[in-house]
This record gives C-alpha cells, structure tokens and sequence, in this order.
C-alpha cells in the first residue's frame, strides 16, 4: 500500500517539477520587461492569449505546418510587445506607476473585448492531442513534457543572452543605471524596444506551449495571468532567478497539495502561501 | 579640438552655466577648476550633450555637436567619466568594461590588454562585481570604462571625489600617465592643488561663468587663486 502511494506521490512531484517549468517561463517575460523598463505589463496574459489565437488559426484555418505556425506566433507576440511599448508605455514612461498600471490594464480589456469581436467566445483547441508517457506506474502527459523542455530552453537561451551578448549586458546595465546609458553609446530607447520585443517573444515562446494543453477563449488570459504575477512578485518583481525559484514552488504546493487533497485545493494551498510570504518577505524570495 | 563657444545651460529654466568659452587642444591636459556649484558638471555634461546648451555652439574636430544626440558622442570620439563614477553596480569590472566597448567591439580584447597594462589591478578584479569594489578600484574602473571607447578626448569629472587622501594621490598619478599616454583630457576638479600639477592649462569656473584662464603655473601663482583656493 505505502509503496504505490509513494509512486504516486513521486508522480505528483515530478508533475509539479513540470508545471514549475512551464510557470516560470510565464514569469520570465513579464519580469524581464519590469526589471528592465520598470513597467508591469498587466496585460501580459493577454499578449498570450493573442498568440494562441494565432497558432490556432495559422495551423487550423490555414492548414500551415504546426511548428512554423508557432514560430509565426512567437514572431507576432514579439511585435506586439514592441508595439505596446513604442505606442502604449514609451508615452507613460515617466509617469506615475499607477498611471502605467491603469494604461497597461486599459490594453487588457481591449485586447479582450476586441478577441470576443473577432473570434468569438466559442472554445477553440488545435485538435492536437500528444500522448502521455509511461514511466513504470507513473504518466506524464507528452505536452508537459514538451513544455518543460521547451521552458527550460527559453530560462537558458535567454540567460546565455544576457551573460554572454554585448545586447544582453546592455540590458542588465539599462536597469542599473537608465540616466548614463548614452555615454556608452546606447540608445535607451532602442534598449526598451528591443527588450519589449524579447519579453513579447518569451510570451509567444509561452503561447506556443499552452495552445498545446488548453482551450483558447478571449479570457483564457484571467485563468493564468494571475498566477504569473503571482509568482513573479513571490520571487521578487524583476528578479528572473527569483522567479525561476518561485515557479517551482507554486509548482509543488499545487501539484502535491492537489495529490493530497483536491486540485483546486493545491491553488488554495498555494495562494495561502503566497499570502503568508507577503506578510513573511513581501519583496520576495530573492527581493531586496 | 574641441571649442566651446559662449554655452549657456541649467536644468528645468535654472541657468547654471552663462557663457563659457574655453577650447582645448589636441594632446593638451586641460583642467576646469573652481568650487562646487561652480558649474563645472554641467559644462562636461553639455559636452556630451547629456544635456542640450540653451544658447552657444560646440564643435569637435572642426564639425559642429548641434543635433547630435548623447549616444552618438562617444562614436565621435569624446568618452566622459561621470561625477560619482557611476559604475554599473551589480556587472562585474569587466563587463563595465565590456559596456564601455559597446561602439568599439571589434578592438575589445585589444583595448582590454591596453586598459589592463595601464590598471593591473582591474585585472585582478575582473570578475568582481563592481559594487563591491573600493572607491579607489570604482574610479579606475570608471576611467577604463572610458578608455575602451578609444576616444580622442577623454572628461573627467571629479576622480578625487569622496576618496581617502591616499588614494587621492594615486588617482592622480594615473591620470598623469593616461595624458602621458597622448589623451587628450578635460579634467574638472575641486582638488585644484593637485589638479594644476597634473593639466597644462586651466580655466577657473565660478557661480557658472569662466573668470580666468592660463598655464597651470600662471594660475598657480596667482594671488587670488591662492587666497580663494589654495589656502597660501
């Protein structure tokens, strides 16, 4: 008895390790484009949901191959985070926080309210079903895996950017000191477009893996938008090493918690956690 | 090499600058000398246009900075170590210097070489995080920066600021070897006895208006620079 309760229980751990994957992919963008032009995209979830949209109607509508459907939708996303930043926050960029705020969250119900026009409120999915893995007593559904693999080479790819590349380097500095970027030679403001676009990609790259697992509606962005900003302030807002971190152990706290209980319990569980931390570090894990 | 012509500037309708006229030559060590609040910042920052002058034209090699914007003046040749130094505080040495290089990447390992021949003790630091490095270490690091851009007119602003005497004196001996190197430097100081031993001429700066000019010695000698400055 305690053995196969044990497996199961492995099965719920190694499942959370693959959700944190897949969370801490959905962090890394949003908290790139804080940590750098120190604005939240409320909005975040929404640039997302447009990505799925894409992908759904390039490979189903227009019966283009999957992964350059996707590549396409990353393409997209990118623009659009470009777009928000040159038309939408490069105006606000020093205003009040607030001000930001509400302007960003002005694009959410508009990117809503026009996918409901355009689309539809009708569930959409790609028809595309991976199968699951067996390992011994325990499955994995193929799409997680997928995703994690795919969330992992974006945490990598994107840090190796950052370390390595002249770009990367400016970025990090950009966010350390905006005012004496010109004396290096750098433009500031292609800084915060290029970045823009970078996040925009990472919520394409994140687009990308959802469409695989879930049902496209015009407000599937409030299903997950929550949780990602959860976990990027729980790491410490534009901290993406605390958000990685953060990731994992929203991660857990839902799958286990769900094993123990029920799934909707595991959300309960962790949101009760995200709260006591709020009280316990309320800049974060890895906050200053 | 580099002339400025009867510039004005301030901040938000303030004028901190009235009509400064001062050249410098190449190959020249020029220093601006006079007390805080004098306006010397300000002058170097309309230089490379971290600010726009409200009146007065500046030019570089005979062509006007009017229009050009504040990233494109490094690619001119002019490279300007800010007041305070302003590290990027959490990059390592090295990747400060790698910023420095962002217009020059080609020549990065060659520059670095150069720069480290002239600082060893960057090297030794070159994976320390740049917060974390004595004032001493940040200025040097904040002057190398600077180098790894190639420029052709190097400004400093302050290097002695808010360090111990002692290495006061060492900050000093290098930017003595860095003019001995060839740069061309503008040099901005409140610590005018050490200044004028190292520039070969000067411009004295006060309440925002240049009030005399000269060879280091000159000023030196002067009466009114000794009472006012140098406390003789």
């Amino acid at each position: 008895m305690s053995e196969i309760f044990d497996i199961y229980l492995l099965e719920a751990v190694l499942n959370g390790l693959l959700l944190g994957g897949l969370l801490a992919l959905l962090s890394l963008g949003l908290n790139l484009v804080f940590g750098v032009i120190d604005v939240v995209w409320i909005c975040y979830a929404e640039l997302i949901m447009c990505g799925m949209y894409a992908v759904y109607y390039l490979y189903v509508q227009y019966h283009w191959p999957l992964v350059l459907a996707m590549l396409a939708a990353i393409a997209l996303v990118a623009l659009l985070g470009w777009i928000l930043h040159q038309f939408v926050i490069r105006p606000v960029l020093n205003a009040e926080p607030i001000n930001q705020l509400l302007v960003t969250g002005g694009v959410l119900f508009f990117l809503q309210a026009a996918a409901t026009l355009v689309f539809g409120i009708e569930f959409k999915n790609l028809g595309v079903t991976l199968p699951s893995v067996r390992l011994g007593e325990m499955s994995f559904s193929a799409a997680r895996l997928v995703a994690f693999g795919a969330a992992l080479g974006g945490v990598v790819g994107l840090w190796l950017f950052l370390s390595r590349s002249y770009l990367g380097t400016a970025i990090r500095a950009i966010s350390q000191d905006r005012a004496i970027m010109p004396l290096m030679g750098v433009d500031p403001g292609r800084i915060f477009a290029l970045t823009s676009a970078l996040g925009g990609g990472l919520a394409g790259l994140a687009s990308c893996l959802l469409v695989l697992q879930y049902d496209i509606h015009p407000s599937i962005g409030l299903s997950f938008g929550p949780i990602t900003f959860l976990i990027c302030v729980l790491g410490g807002l534009g901290n993406m090493l605390g958000g990685f971190i953060a990731a994992f152990i929203f991660a857990q706290f839902i799958a286990v918690g769900g094993f123990f209980f029920a799934v909707e319990w595991g959300y309960v569980i962790a949101f009760i956690f995200f709260i006591a931390m709020m009280f316990w570090r309320p800049r974060g894990i890895l906050g200053k | 090499m580099l002339a400025v012509n009867k510039v004005a500037a301030g901040y938000g309708g303030i004028p901190a600058l009235f009509d400064a006229t001062l050249e410098v030559r190449a190959g020249e060590a020029v220093g601006v000398i006079g007390p805080n609040g004098a306006g010397k910042t300000t002058l170097l920052r309309v230089i490379s246009k971290l600010i726009e002058p409200t009146s007065g034209t500046l030019s570089f090699e005979g062509a006007s900075l009017a229009g050009v914007p504040a990233h494109a003046i490094v690619g001119r040749g002019i490279a300007h170590v800010p007041e305070n130094r302003r590290l990027f505080p959490r990059l390592t040495s090295e990747e400060n210097l790698r910023m420095g290089a962002y217009i020059a990447r080609g020549t990065f390992a060659q520059r670095l070489e150069q720069v480290y021949a002239l600082f060893p003790r960057l090297k030794e630091r070159r994976a320390q995080v740049a917060g974390t490095l004595s004032g001493g270490e940040q200025q040097m690091c904040a002057i190398a920066r600077a180098l790894m851009s190639g420029p052709k007119l190097l400004l400093l602003d302050e290097p002695s600021a808010g360090l111990a005497p002692v290495v006061v004196q060492s900050i000093f001996e290098l930017v003595r070897k860095i003019c001995a190197e060839g740069y061309t430097v503008l040099i901005v100081e409140q610590n005018i006895r050490q200044v004028l031993k190292v520039v070969n001429r000067a411009y004295l700066l006060d309440a925002g208006r240049i009030v005399r000019s000269g060879s280091a010695q000159e000023l030196r000698a002067a009466p009114e620079i000794q009472k006012a400055y140098l406390g003789l």
